[in-house]
């Protein structure tokens, strides 16, 4: 018992401070990136390559001056950047993160909790993710402030249902909730994307709308609402807000490394007959790199295509994505029926 | 297990609490506020008592949906004022004479329950999501149809009352 909680509490730390870690860099990454679509450089003053460019911004961020607003609500002011952050942090711990590890003939997991009901906690924290959007923008007191909250919130709930019902078809091929379970039926090279394109690209656009990231930033839109939600915030509390999109984008592309593209499984894995510790280690970096893939899209995506307008992106959410859900999943369950 | 029994009776506080709180805060958005906690606290009841899948859906249906389009609705019709124009007197024997009547029949319901605990309190299965679909979809599978039918008019009543009048 004590050294299942010692185990559990080193891994979640280890998740933990490797979010932090990705999120600090993504920063970087995403800044080098759109130098390299707008052909320049990018930074890179601070360390070789840029390469403390995030270190500067951190403490640049902690040492700015810390600003309120006389009309601000004092408590939901600060409550609404740690919440962000606080739910960013939690999605993590139901993904498996790589195959068993075996020390001294007892497995552990590379998981931090295998709930049987893993991609619904997983959508539970993402829905109420808007919470400190929300409570951070109505606390500023601040009308773009509340615009920008608003705009998220309706947003949010649109792009959510569509979300939900594309891992409907996923869920219902794999018959189990369970994400270990639906990585273990992704084993080699059986991935569900191959079974279910229209549900990956469904999950793909409204992950972009749950992470406000562009083409869907409408919430902190700059050219029509100055900061949008965060209007009113300075120093790290703002830094909280950024931070928390990068990790939320980081765990996206986990989750869509999971569910559609096998996890930590990768073709010709059983060739290999090397040992599961070895398994594990290999599993997590192939993770990795699929999850460093789908970063880099989104922020491909970012630099490519012009923000939607409001009224666009709500047809586009209701008009087509949930309709276009509904119909996968119709035709999901005629194609298990006959089978 | 002290452990749960300790979580018990945190929870509990926490919802007794934040649904008092939801009555007695003078800003309407703190009332939302405490009442998504409320919300909270009982999927963490429904947690302990191993219906994970039940907690999991009442977060999302109502701290992720309903909750939020209530935050929604109140941030935008911007109830900001912090004094409540005091009500005539009428109103609040009113009030009284209801609030004591609703509680002279919980009071009834709950003398008349037997609370004495049974032998097998709960099955430790039964909230798990295989046992509760196939309870649904078998033993139940009448009142399930109707209840979504229920819900599919209530859907198509919004949609209609939300559509603009064409005339």
């Amino acid at each position: 018992m004590g050294i299942f909680i010692l185990y559990k509490t080193i891994l979640s730390s280890g998740i933990l401070m490797l979010s932090l870690l990705v999120a600090m860099y993504s920063t970087l990454i995403e800044r080098k990136i759109a130098g390299f679509f707008q052909d320049r450089l990018g930074p890179d003053r601070a360390g070789p390559w840029g390469l403390l460019q995030p270190m500067a911004d951190g403490i640049k961020l902690f040492f700015k001056e810390e600003f309120m607003p006389n009309t601000a609500d004092k408590f939901l002011y600060i409550l609404g950047p740690s919440l962000t952050m606080l739910i960013a942090l939690l999605t993590s711990a139901a993904i498996p993160w790589g195959g068993n590890l075996v020390i001294g003939g007892k497995e552990y997991p590379l998981q931090v909790a295998d709930i049987n009901i893993g991609i619904l906690y997983i959508f539970a924290i993402v829905s109420i993710g808007v919470y400190g959007i929300m409570i951070g923008g109505w606390a500023s007191n601040n009308k773009y402030a509340l615009l920008g909250a608003i705009r998220a919130s309706s947003q949010m709930i649109s792009y959510e249902l569509a979300m939900s019902l594309a891992i409907i078809s996923v869920v219902m091929m794999t018959g189990s909730l369970s994400l270990k379970d639906i990585v273990a039926q992704q084993h080699g090279l059986n991935w569900n994307v191959w079974y279910q394109p229209v549900a990956f690209l469904i999950f793909l656009v409204c992950a972009f709308a749950e992470c406000n990231r562009s083409p869907f930033d409408l919430p902190e839109c700059e050219t029509e609402l100055v900061g949008g939600y965060h209007t009113e915030y300075s120093s790290m509390k703002l830094g909280f807000y950024l931070f928390a999109e990068y990790i939320n984008m980081f765990i996206s592309a986990a989750v869509m490394a999971t569910l559609f593209f096998g996890g930590y499984n990768f073709p010709f894995m059983d060739k290999l007959a090397l040992s599961p510790n070895a398994m594990a280690v290999i599993g997590f970096f192939v993770l990795f790199t699929k999850i460093t893939f789908f970063g880099f899209v989104f922020m491909w995506v970012r630099w490519t295509l012009p923000r939607f307008r409001y009224d666009q992106l709500m047809r586009l959410g209701w008009k087509v994505m949930i309709p276009l859900a509904i119909l996968n999943v119709v035709i999901t369950g005629i194609v298990i029926l006959i089978n | 297990m002290m452990f749960t029994k300790y979580i018990f009776f945190f929870l509990s506080i926490l919802a007794l609490y934040s649904a008092l709180m939801v009555l007695m805060s003078r800003k309407p958005i703190h009332s939302v506020l405490y009442l998504t906690l409320t919300f909270f606290a009982i999927a963490g009841h429904y947690v302990l008592l191993n219906a994970q899948f039940l907690a999991v859906v009442h977060v999302i249906v109502y701290a992720g949906a309903i909750m939020v389009l209530f935050l929604f609705t109140v941030m935008l019709l911007n109830l900001n004022k912090e004094e409540v124009s005091p009500k005539p007197v009428w109103i609040k024997i009113v009030v009284i004479i209801a609030g004591g009547t609703l509680m002279i029949v919980m009071i009834g319901i709950f003398r008349g329950y037997d609370v004495a605990l049974k032998e097998d309190p709960f099955l430790t299965q039964i909230g798990l999501v295989k046992n509760l679909g196939r309870v649904l979809y078998k033993d139940y599978l009448l009142p399930f149809e109707l209840s979504s039918i229920l819900f599919l008019t209530a859907m198509v009543g919004a949609v209609l009352l939300g559509k603009k009048e064409q005339i």
